[in-house]
């Protein structure tokens, strides 16, 4: 195997503000010809940041300390910026997490294509565009002679992420880095991503780095594992000897994820309904229906997972109950009083009872109140609490959700991600509702941390005997902690009923469809999955899935 | 507080610049009645005299210290404009607000209203106003401040617009949360740079305005020393190469360019630009 790529002892600073503090601590990483290496690790790890280092090239506020690159023999540290325009883009490619922000907006896909090779003097404008139809085919792209010729904004998110591979493809190079390309994406299309990613990358022996925070779907990929954390390894091994024996603590962490399970539920009917939802049709526009007849019902105490993908109506379901869109038909039942379509037309009381907990804590929170407000204004609001009680009660809750009380003071700036979600959690506790709306609450979470919330809000589900409207797009959260699950596709409902039930054979199609689409820990699971999808491919194609 | 006497402290050399500008020129302001060495409108020597040991910058068109004139009219002109400025933002900023947060029907109406407004120029619209209203000076103050304000309605409308569709904003509607709350806590302290650059912006085009329109004898009226007057006044001594009108005028732009450099590293800092 040739030796492609060796940095050692890559040491990259950060700045804040006046002061440079290290981010990667001194770390090597070797790659050969044709092999794909999986970086992986937590937000802030140092993934981006390494896989970056590779081409020489930082992101603002950062520099490369010290250290060696050495790419095919030409050492990448302090090179003049003239060797690394030859190299960036041309030998050493880069595939970004967010595909909508990486083209722009204004040229066609094909055009972006072809700037590459052009520019760098490898083949004309022609030749070029026929490659990349080529590469599309390569790709599965549908209809790959036109699809080119489209704007990023008229194709999908899977489509356009394929189109970013394809570029990064355009000329040939010898090294890929695949920042996080499917975390973005619904479970049934990053299939499709990694499908094509893994094809190309063996087609063309191109050797990759493949940064993500999924061991799963890293493991379908990679021939090596390095586990970051903090900037330093944990763990460096062949992916297989790595996921069937991992040595480190933190490893074995990141591999047991998701796998604590709420226990069986018993007998349903003797418990109350909070809310019932009753032949609910909405739509945006008043021509297309988003959502079509839903019937919905959540016990107290109880947590209803809602499944679906991306354009499934989830959200807009959880809309029409909070009154932000009131339905065309149907009605919403709240402890046996039906509740006024529109938000504006509820009662306190009745807002009180119902809460929301949004997926992106950074804008969940207004960044100029301080903790002390966040949480006491719904204490003022809904209950009418002077100062000193105010004061004893966000103490309280504060204990609750596991923070210390000089958070009470602070910021949400000054808060991690998992603690802000923790502060939305106790902003919604503080009006003692009957109903939390838990919206995507862990999607923009790590693993690790996303796990400590949801135990968490188990944890109060138990203690307050709360229920939760749980959507999700995510299988493992869903087996994690529900007692209920509806699945939903393109605002309909296809199959609603007990965990156990609707995990046991047999599915509806769609809900087969989205449990074996989940990746295993199994390197061999993408490979044996594309060959019984190529089977059963006639069967399910007629479903009207999200287009991939 | 500590991070706003951090931010202060780390001000580059324009802004700091700027800070020393301004504060002068409030130090002199405040302090006129006592600095001065001549009274407001008293004549204390011969027209258009030069700069002498009595008459540290001359006298003024009637003989008049320009020292002590400049003085006070720092404290007239500066008074006014920051009261216009001020006014004009409340109406603009409250309105702004109403309309991105309300939307429908009443952003639609006070936009269109606002557009209206903004197709007269101002200076000729002003002209018109307070020929017929007169120029005293509360007319003087609500004109402007209203013509002003649809700027202001305007840049503080865009500002709310982009923070009421934050999560944080729908997550306090969803409490049943008012009007008032929603603006006053939800969306104003999240608009503060921009606005506050905004004012300092405002106030600098405000004075040249007052200037203009007494330089055009329709601002603020004789004997009250004011910068913009004072150059209408004295600006027959250019005909004799007198460069006393130069002054008022150096003082104008003194201010201006002052306020301009400390909004600049506001507004530098509010983009959130990399250096």
């Amino acid at each position: 195997m040739t030796r492609l790529l060796t940095m050692k002892n890559i040491v990259i600073d950060g700045q804040t503000g006046d002061t440079w503090t290290p981010i990667i601590k001194g770390l090597d990483l070797v790659l050969d010809k044709g092999e794909v290496l999986g970086l992986i690790g937590e937000s802030g790890a140092g993934k981006s940041t390494l896989g970056l280092a590779s081409m020489g090239y930082t992101r603002q506020g950062c520099r490369i300390t010290s250290g060696s690159i050495v790419f095919d023999g030409m050492e990448l540290f302090d090179a003049p910026e003239s060797q690394m325009r030859g190299i960036r883009g041309v030998r050493i490619a880069y595939v970004a997490q967010s595909a909508a922000a990486s083209f722009n907006p204004a040229h066609r896909l094909i055009r972006q294509y072809a700037e590459g090779p052009v520019q760098h003097g490898l083949m004309s404008t022609a030749e070029a565009e026929e490659k990349a139809v080529a590469t599309y085919r390569q790709l599965l792209l549908p209809d790959p002679e036109n699809i080119g010729y489209r704007f990023p904004h008229q194709v999908s998110g899977g489509q356009l992420q394929r189109a970013m591979v394809a570029m990064a493809m355009s000329c040939q190079p010898d090294i890929i880095i695949f920042d996080e390309p499917t975390t973005a994406l619904d479970v049934t299309t990053q299939i499709e991503v990694l499908a094509a990613i893994k094809e190309i990358t063996r087609r063309f022996d191109t050797a990759a780095i493949y940064i993500t925070h999924d061991l799963a779907v890293v493991a379908q990929l990679a021939d090596r594992i390095m586990v970051l954390r903090y900037g330093e390894l944990v763990e460096e091994n062949d992916a297989r000897e790595m996921l069937a024996n991992p040595r480190e603590t933190y490893t074995r962490d990141l591999l047991a994820v998701r796998s604590f399970k709420k226990g069986k539920i018993n007998g349903n009917s003797k418990r109350e309904v909070i809310l019932e939802v009753k032949g609910v049709t909405a739509s945006y526009t008043g021509e297309d229906n988003v959502l079509e007849a839903i019937d919905l019902k959540i016990r107290r105490g109880r947590t209803v997972a809602l499944v679906g993908e991306s354009g499934s109506g989830k959200s807009t379901l959880a809309r029409v109950i909070t009154g932000l869109l009131p339905p065309a038909k149907g009605r919403i039942v709240f402890k046996g009083e039906e509740l006024p379509a529109a938000l504006k037309s509820r009662r306190r009381g009745e807002l009180r009872r119902l809460q929301m907990i949004y997926q992106m804590p950074d804008t969940a929170l207004n960044p100029r109140q301080k903790i002390r407000k966040i949480i006491g204004r719904p204490l003022s609001f809904y209950f009418n609490y002077d100062r000193k009680q105010q004061e004893r009660r966000i103490l309280e809750l504060l204990e609750q959700i596991e923070l210390p009380e000089d958070y009470i003071e602070r910021y949400p700036t000054e808060l991690s991600g998992g603690e802000k979600q923790r502060i939305c959690i106790a902003r919604a506790l503080a009006a003692q509702p009957d109903l939390i709306i838990c919206d995507e609450v862990t999607s923009a979470l790590d693993q690790l941390v996303a796990e400590e919330i949801l135990k968490l809000l188990l944890g109060l589900q138990g203690k307050l005997k709360v229920s939760y409207l749980f959507i999700t797009h995510d299988l493992a959260t869903v087996k994690a902690i529900s007692d209920e699950i509806v699945v939903m596709l393109n605002g309909r409902i296809v199959e609603k009923g007990p965990k156990q039930e609707i995990l046991k054979p047999p599915h509806h199609e769609y809900t087969e469809l989205l449990l074996s689409s989940v990746p295993e820990m199994d390197p061999e699971w993408l490979d044996s999955f594309l060959k019984t999808r190529a089977i059963q491919g006639s069967r399910i194609s007629h479903l009207p899935t999200s287009t991939a | 507080m500590s991070t706003a006497i951090k931010t202060l402290l780390s001000a580059p050399i324009s802004a700091r610049l700027g800070m020393g500008m301004v504060f002068i020129t409030l130090l002199a302001a405040l302090l006129a009645p006592v600095i001065a060495p001549y009274g407001e409108t008293e004549i204390a020597a011969d027209v258009w005299m030069p700069v002498s040991s009595d008459h540290w910058i001359g006298t003024d068109n009637l003989g008049r210290d320009l020292f002590s004139r400049l003085m006070y009219g720092a404290r007239n002109t500066i008074a006014i404009a920051f009261l216009i400025t001020a006014l004009s933002f409340v109406i603009g900023v409250v309105l702004g607000f109403l309309a991105a947060t309300v939307g429908g029907w009443t952003d639609q109406f006070l936009s269109r209203c606002v557009d209206i407004l903004m197709a007269f120029p101002t200076l000729i619209f002003a002209l018109m106003v307070l020929s017929v209203v007169g120029t005293s000076i509360p007319a003087l103050v609500v004109v402007i401040a209203l013509l002003d304000s649809t700027r202001v309605y305007r840049l503080s409308r865009a500002v709310a617009m982009d923070i009421e569709v934050m999560e944080f904003v729908e997550a306090a509607r969803l409490r049943g949360e008012g009007l008032w709350w929603l603006m006053r806590h939800e969306i104003l302290p999240n608009a503060m740079p921009p606005l506050v650059a905004e004012f300092g912006l405002r106030f600098c085009f405000v004075f040249l305005f007052i200037a203009a329109l007494s330089f055009l004898g329709l601002g603020i009226q004789p004997p009250t020393a004011d910068w913009g007057s004072m150059v209408r006044e004295n600006s027959g001594a250019i005909t004799f190469g007198i460069y006393t009108p130069l002054w008022p005028a150096g003082a104008i732009a003194f201010l201006t360019v002052g306020v301009n450099l400390i909004v600049d590293w506001f507004l530098h800092i509010a983009s959130g630009l990399e250096d």
